[in-house]
Order: C-alpha cells, then structure tokens, then sequence
C-alpha cells in the first residue's frame, strides 16, 4: 500500500500537480524523507515560486554591484578594496506565534546571511509592523519582538542602528518583524555557496541539530488560522552567544585559505543548505546522516534533514587533511561543533544515509532548479480618486501638528531602540532617530548610511505608485544624511497569491520598483518574499519594504535632522501642492483611510536628491530632513524637537494653498534644510542650477512652531511626541 | 604604559576599548584568550563589556571562574590596575575584586542610552584629569546594571570613597530622577579600597571621540596613560 496518502500530501502543502511532477522526477514513489525535502524546497518561502516571474523583472546591476540577487546576500563595491554586503528578511509568521524567539531568531538568520560571505556585520536594522495599538495582542507582541531584537542583537555585539515601526489594524493577526544586516569585506574575500572539486569534505559546523523548527518554512508558506498557535513547536530557538562564536569562528577561518564554498542552514536547514551548494556546484553529495551532531538520539532522517535548528553552517573545504585539521583547530577554539558529513560527488544525486543504509537517494537539480514557477492570475488593483483639499477638513495646525507627532505612527521610537544596543562596535555616527542610520567604515573616513522605508497605506490605495514611492523615500534619506545611494534589499510581505486582487499588488508593486530603482540608479541586490500573510482570510496592507545603502566618501561631511541655531532659514527643496489623500492627517485628523496617495516625479526626486547631497557636501546645510509621513510641518516640528534647547521656527505659508493642505500635504520629492543667511545666495543659485523647487519657508528661533498665525510650543510637542509610547507600554515617562 | 584586554567567548566591547586605548596610549594593547593562564608584566588590564559565555547563568560568573582570572586576580593583589567596564564591572563583582552586585535594572529591560554621571573622587589614576564633581556624559547600554550591596558594605565603600561615579541630571544632581536602572545611592561605578581596581557599567570608551558624539571618555584614558606610564 502507498505510504503517501492525500492527507500527507496536505499536511506537507503539495498540490496534486505537484506531486505529480515529483512522481515524474523522481520516477518512483518518494518516502517520507524525500516527500519531506521536496515540500521544503518546493514551499513559497523557498523556491518564491509566485513571484519568480515578475522578481525577474527587477534591476539588478550597475557598475558597483559586485553580486546581485541569488546568493545570501546582495555585494556593493565601496572602493578602496572593500565591499558591503546585505539583506533584509521576513521572519513574520514565527514573530505572530513567539515574538521573543521568533523576532530574535530572524536577526540571528540574517547576520548568518551576511557573514557567510565573508563580511563582518557592522549594522542590524528592522522594519515592525504591528496591529491596531488597541488591539489585545498588540502590546504583548511588541514587547516581546524588540525584547528578542535586542536579545539577539546586543548579545552578538553588533549594532542595531535603525529601522521603522508602524501600527494598523490589517496587522493585528500577522505582524511584520524584517530584520536587515550590512556587513563589511574585502572585495577579494567574498565567499560564494557553489561547490566545487569532486571528493572534498562536506563539513557541518556550528550548534548541533535538534528536533526545533521542522517546518519552518512550511508554516511560513500558508495562510494562519485559529490552530496557529498549535504550531508553536516549529518556532525555533535561538543562541545569540552561540552565533557570536560562530561570527568569530567563520572570520578566523576565512582567513585561512581552506574554504571552497560556504552557506549557511537557514530555512529548511540542512536540505536547503546542502542542495543549493550542490546545484550550484552543478555535483552531487554523498552525506552520512550519523555523523551530523545531534542534540537528541533517535532522531530520523526526515528530521535532521527539516530541522531548523538554528546557528548552523555548512562548507566544503579544500582536500587534504591539512585544512580539516586547520578548520577543526578553529572551530575546538570557538568550541562548536565540527563534523566531516559527507563528500562532493559527479553524481548530480543527494544520497543521504543512516546506520548504514541509503535512506534517500534524489536528483538535485530537478529539485532545486525544477521547483515549480506560477504565472498566477491577477487583476489591476481599483484606482482610487485623488482627494481635493477643498473636501478635506481643515483644523487649527498647531492643535493638529500636536496630535499628529503624538500619533502611533509619527510617535518617537525611543522606547524601541533605548533596548537596542546601537553603539556596540565604536562606529555609530548617526544613532536612531535620523533620516538614515550613519555607521563608520572602521578605521576610515568613510560611512555607509542605511534605512528601510516602505508607505503600506501608499501601497494598498495604489500598488504602483506605493512601490515607487518606498524606492523613492529610501533614496531620499539616504540622501538627507549627504550619503549617494548604491542599492537596495527588497523584503516584500504580502497576503495570498492565490488571490487575484493580493498578486495584483504583489506584479504592481514590483512593477513600481523596478522602475524606481531603474531611474535612480538605486539597483536591487537581494530580496526576500513573505507571501500568505493573512489570518482567517483577511490580508495585511501590502507591504514592499525597501532597505536602502548608501555611501558617504567623508564622514565629516554629513547632515543631521536637529535644528542647530537660531535666526537660520528654514528652506523647502520641492514642489508643494498640498496632497492630502491617504495621508496621516487624514487618517488622523479626519478619520478617513482614502484617497490616491501622492504621486512620484522621478527624475524630480533624483535632481532633489542630486542637489540635497551637493549642498551637504558644500558645507552649506546645518540641518537636513525629508518630508514625509505628516508632510512639512511634522517635518519642521521634528528638527525643532530632536535640537539642543527646542529651537523652534516661524513660518510663512504661501497665500496660494489651503493652509491645512501646505502643512500637512505629502508631496515627494522634498526637503527641509537649515542654511545660513551667508549661505542663502549660494544655496538658491545651485538649487537653480538643479532645476529645482525651492522657497525659504520661514527662520528658526523661539521656542514654538509658528505658522498661520497659530504657535505649538516646541515642548509640548516633545511631551506629545515622547509620551506616545511609553504611555501605551504602561509606562511613567522617563525623568528629565 | 603597558595594557592588556582580557577577551572571553562573548565579549563584545573588546575592540572598542582597544581602540579607544590606542588613541591615548598611541599603541595597541595586547589582546588576550580566556584560556591564558599567565599574563606579561602590565600597568593595566581591562576587563571588556559584553555577554561573555552569553550570560546565560548569573552576569558575569562564568567569567569570574575562568582561568585567565586567577591571574588578573593576583596582577591586582600585586597592585596592577584594572578597569572593567560593563559585563567587565560584573565579572569584576563576581570575582570578588570589588564589593557589591550587579542585578537586573528596575524596569526589566535592557537600556542604551547616555547618561549623565558626577565623579565623585579625582584621586585615583583613572580620574585624576577628571574633577571631583564634575558631569560627564556616557553611554549604558545593559539589562543588569542595578547595583547592590548590603548596608555594612555600603557605609564602607561610602566611608572609604570607593564610589567612582554617581547617576546625575546633566546640572550634577544625584535624584531619582536621573537613576536609570534602580541602582543603590545611584552608584554607577565603584573602586576596591586601594582604588586601583575599578568597575563601572558606563561605556568611556563608546564617547571617547567627538565624531561619535561626544569625548568625554577619552579623559579617563588619558588619566590611565599620565599615572602609569
């Protein structure tokens, strides 16, 4: 009789067509160790089988680019003989069931993503997105994911510089925890996964394999529902200490010239590690089950190979004892495991065996090559009308201003990141809060500015623009620290593909990107896909989000958010026409979630930033900030409340808008800067030269934000802004 | 003057001191393994922040137990200084080279942020180009840093001087207000007796540069470097 029942074939997340094809492949009936690998290597979250199409779709070179997507990470070329080396990836579904060790084992995921290339982890930054605040889960959920954020990431000792949180309802049954690392190498030490030389060892090292986190990357493929929190057992552990040896462990031995190839068991563990090494290597691998380090006896060939047990790694190391006896030293040092489990074969074949016996025997590519690609249907998302400020609500602005920076989404993140340790490593220049995180190039000049942007409101009144616009944001605050985009990681989180209307989103979106990233010059280098993202069929805001680098030559010369001084000009780059659909002050201030979002000039958008970086360079701003969420106002009221001694500003609004609409509108493509009186003329001329938008707004001074005749003072606005969130976590406001 | 850091499976902060060491010394310290059981002659060991041995029993007391420590313990009984800063002020508690614990902060939490300290005494090597009374401005970056001693403990640290530093507002005033974990009398950092050892959860060395948003810990290095070499 078959072993493999209907049942099994569900439970596992096969179609019938794709069993089907696997009866083909394999050309017999599978046993459950296989059916096991098949299903993990077949599931969205591995083989992105409904996005593959239109992910291909995506700009993915440039000059500077040393490896595009494809490997574990993306590789950016930075001069001087060194390389920057990130990615961002979704660890959603485990963060809904245990935040703590869900949030905390995607950073551990993501660190090992970048170091197995060969670079040290300079920087982690995280993209959250949670429930309504009112919403019973929510707080608990956010308490646990930054505790198992910093959990992991101050323990290995590497910065957590960054990132971005928001709040809303279409969250509330699936959260989003992105976690993103940036690591530095040099340029001539980057290591790749291919295998190659027939006969080297297979080596296993790191923690050893226990029965956590089997299926994974199943449960990360499917829709939840109300027997989720059944699964928690395939939520896996993490050990961040263990991970900070490994780090140490991996360098050290990279140093030495022993490795051939080199990847990390991320989702679906041993089998996903093992078979991409081996199809990229076009070999096969003869792999002896026993001689895997074990945390438990009378573990079965299914489980060590679809165990997720976490801080391990797989290499194939140059013939010769030489080098095993090397790597082994290194790794008695660090005291991790170290296992010899197998050997590089001509086969093209996973030939797996336990006490003895074959226990699977599987073609490799026709697995890791062949897994299936959908052209899924979809539909055009509905357009929504574009909302005249005229049928907008217009309130007092300075009782809306102190509103909105006290709103769950404009709130201060301080409660966030004060439990991140963002100074570790001696090289944060501009810590959380800014525009974009500024980390140092250890031991030069230089600095990488990092942030992650993404509008998910944008996205879901228009998936094309939206996916324009968080390309677009990103290049505008790499922008206003003064830094030159390089390139972007995309993490994009979306619901059910199946669904005609969410892969409308998910080929619109891409669709927007790509052509973001191709005007800005600003091209995709790895990415990561986390679809299903509903609960009991309703889907989250389509979230795309975007992590952007970029590069500053000199550190020195580089612009931060805080007003500096009084009796400056505030100045406005861009053009202003008051866009107030699907914005904050809308939702806020109006209670209506509507509106086509405001749309993005690209070629603006690059002048803009082409200007904002020359004038940073030149010396001539003393304080730099986009304009975004909240639109000018908010924007001007946060240099007010992040300067020394809450230095306010008065500002002229032009006669020819609404006023509701020029403060709070959310037009793109803009900046706040604080320039000199001396440096005014200087200023306007290159803005001139840049064929751009700009007006002096108002001076800084005093202590309120003034405008329309109307004044917020700055401190109230502080208390608003501060307040927010530990307010929400039951907390007394820290002393003054 | 000759430094060493002492580095354990864990450690994190490890570069950084060295670093900030090497900006005042002008020569980088030697870096040494856990397992080493003999150190060289020395004017200085640091004990570096971080989660060594991934703190997973009580902070700090693995540490306190391996065998790099019998021999920091007899450099300091001979007199050789030693500064843990972090993680390194928690080793130091648990190897008994300075009075009182380190427990979990009051909220619970790991907290990262600058505060403000007032040192309490010049009279040591490691404060002499501070004041006493002055403010300075570091980084904590800790979930246990909740310091603790019981009453006879403390009316002598207190009798003897061995506060270090004090948690202030930025105007130099030792409150409630400006007690970030809970601490006991606010202390942040203590000295043994001799003053020649000690231990502060602050990092000097995080705001040891003004790129880095401040340079208020390079002066304690600087004090390191003029007493010892």
């Amino acid at each position: 009789m078959s072993q493999i029942t209907p049942e099994l074939l569900a439970s596992h997340g096969i179609k019938a067509d794709e069993y089907k094809k696997i009866l083909e492949i394999m050309g017999r009936e599978p046993n459950l160790t296989e059916l096991g690998i098949f299903s993990v290597m077949w599931s969205e979250h591995c083989s992105y089988k409904s996005s593959k199409k239109w992910l291909k779709t995506l700009p993915t070179k440039a000059p500077w680019v040393i490896c595009g997507p494809g490997e574990n990470a993306g590789v950016i070329d930075i001069g001087d003989g060194q390389a920057i080396i990130f990615k961002m990836e979704s660890h959603n579904h485990p963060s809904f069931i245990e935040p703590y060790q869900g949030a905390a084992t995607g950073v551990g995921g993501i660190l090992r993503d970048v170091f197995t290339m060969g670079a040290r982890p300079i920087a982690n930054m995280n993209a959250l997105r949670f429930g309504d605040p009112s919403h019973p889960k929510t707080r608990h959920l956010v308490a646990g994911v930054v505790a198992g954020i910093g959990g992991y990431g101050n323990c290995v000792g590497v910065p957590t510089v960054g990132g971005e949180t928001n709040f809303h309802a279409s969250f509330n049954g699936n959260i989003l925890v992105n976690a993103m690392t940036v690591g530095l190498a040099d340029k001539d030490k980057i290591f790749y996964s291919a295998a190659a030389g027939v006969g080297n060892p297979v080596v296993y090292f790191g923690s050893k394999t226990g029965r956590d986190g089997i299926h994974g990357a199943t449960m990360a493929s499917a829709e939840f529902d109300e027997k989720s929190e059944e699964k928690r057992p395939t939520v896996q552990v993490g050990d961040p200490f263990t991970e900070k040896l490994l780090i140490e462990a991996c360098l050290e031995l990279m140093a030495t010239d022993t490795i051939v190839a080199i990847q990390d068991m991320g989702a679906a563990g041993l089998t996903s590690s093992s078979f991409e090494m081996a199809s990229k290597g076009g070999l096969g691998i003869d792999m002896d089950l026993d001689a895997v380090p074990m945390r438990e006896e009378g573990m079965t060939p299914y489980e060590i190979m679809l165990s997720e047990s976490q801080e391990r790694m797989l290499m194939v190391l140059k013939p010769g004892p030489e080098a095993e006896a090397k790597a082994k030293a290194i790794m008695d040092k660090w005291e991790l495991d170290f296992a010899v489990v197998g050997h590089l074969t001509d086969s093209g074949r996973m030939v797996l065996r336990r006490h003895g016996a074959v226990v699977a025997d599987l073609p490799i590519d026709p697995l890791a090559l062949a897994s299936p690609e959908y052209d899924r249907p979809w539909v055009q998302p509905v357009k929504q009308p574009v909302i005249e400020a005229k049928d907008v609500k217009a309130v007092c602005p300075a009782e809306a201003l102190k509103q909105m920076v006290g709103c769950p989404d404009l709130a201060s993140r301080r409660w966030i990141y004060s439990q991140y340790d963002h100074m570790v490593m001696g090289d944060t220049v501009q810590r959380p809060g800014g525009d974009s995180a500024v980390v140092r190039i250890h031991g030069t000049d230089k600095a990488v500015a990092i942030t992650t942007d993404v509008t998910p409101r944008y996205v879901l009144a228009d998936p094309y623009e939206g996916g324009r616009q968080a390309v677009a944001e990103a290049y505008r605050n790499l922008s206003s620290v003064g830094a030159l985009p390089l390139a972007v990681t995309d993490n994009l989180n979306f619901g059910n593909p199946e669904k005609p209307e969410i892969m409308g989103q998910i080929v619109e979106s891409i669709r927007g990107m790509g052509q973001a990233c191709r005007e800005l010059d600003f091209p995709v280098v790895s990415g990561n896909v986390s679809l299903y993202n509903e609960t009991q069929g309703t889907a989250i805001l389509p979230t795309p989000a975007i992590g952007g680098v970029g590069l500053l030559e000199d550190v020195t010369k580089s612009a931060t958010v805080p007003f500096k001084e009084a009796g400056n000009a505030v100045v406005l780059i861009g053009e202003t026409k008051g866009w107030l659909g699907a914005s904050i002050y809308l939702r806020e201030i109006c209670g209506r979630e509507e509106g086509a979002p405001p749309p993005v000039a690209l070629h603006r958008e690059r002048r803009a930033g082409e200007l904002v970086r020359q004038l940073i360079g030149d010396g001539m701003v003393q304080a730099c900030h986009d304009v975004s969420d909240g639109g000018l106002l908010v924007a001007v009221a946060e240099m007010a409340m992040a300067s020394e001694g809450l230095i306010g500003a008065q500002l002229d609004a032009p006669s020819t808008l609404p006023l509701h609409a020029w403060c709070f509108g959310e037009d793109q493509g803009r900046y706040i800067i604080e320039v000199r009186d001396s440096d005014l003329p200087g200023v306007l001329e290159e803005a001139v030269e840049h064929d751009t938008a700009i007006r002096v707004i108002g001076k800084t001074g005093g202590h309120v934000i003034s405008v329309g005749g109307r004044a917020a003072p700055v401190d109230e606005l502080l208390k608003a802004h501060e307040g927010w969130f530990p307010g929400f976590m039951g907390e007394e406001l820290p002393g003054h | 003057m000759k430094a060493a850091v002492i580095v354990f499976p864990g450690s994190n902060c490890d570069r950084d001191v060295a670093v900030a060491l090497e900006a005042s010394m002008g020569a980088k310290p030697l870096m040494v393994w856990h397992r080493d059981t003999q150190l060289p002659d020395l004017d200085l060991i640091v004990v570096p922040g971080g989660f060594s041995y991934g703190d997973y029993l009580r902070c700090g007391a693995m540490a306190a137990h391996s065998p790099i420590m019998r021999e920091v313990k007899a450099k300091a009984a001979k007199g050789t200084r030693v500064l843990g800063i972090c993680n390194g002020f928690q080793i130091l508690a648990e190897s008994g080279l300075l009075p009182g614990v380190l427990m979990r902060n009051k909220n619970l939490r790991f907290i990262c942020k600058d505060v403000f300290l007032r040192v309490e005494t010049d009279s040591s090597d490691f404060c002499r180009k501070y004041g006493a009374g002055d403010v300075v401005r570091f980084p904590i970056a800790h979930a246990e840093g909740n310091y603790f001693a019981d009453f006879e403990t403390m009316k002598a640290i207190e009798g003897n001087g061995q506060v270090a530093f004090r948690y202030a507002t930025k105007g130099g005033e030792v409150n409630d207000a400006a007690n970030p974990n809970g601490s006991l009398a606010n202390i942040a950092g203590v000295y043994n007796e001799g003053r020649t050892v000690l231990g502060l959860m602050p990092h000097p060395e995080r705001l040891a540069e003004d790129l880095l948003g401040g340079a208020d810990g390079k002066a304690m290095f600087d004090s390191l470097v003029e007493a010892l070499s």
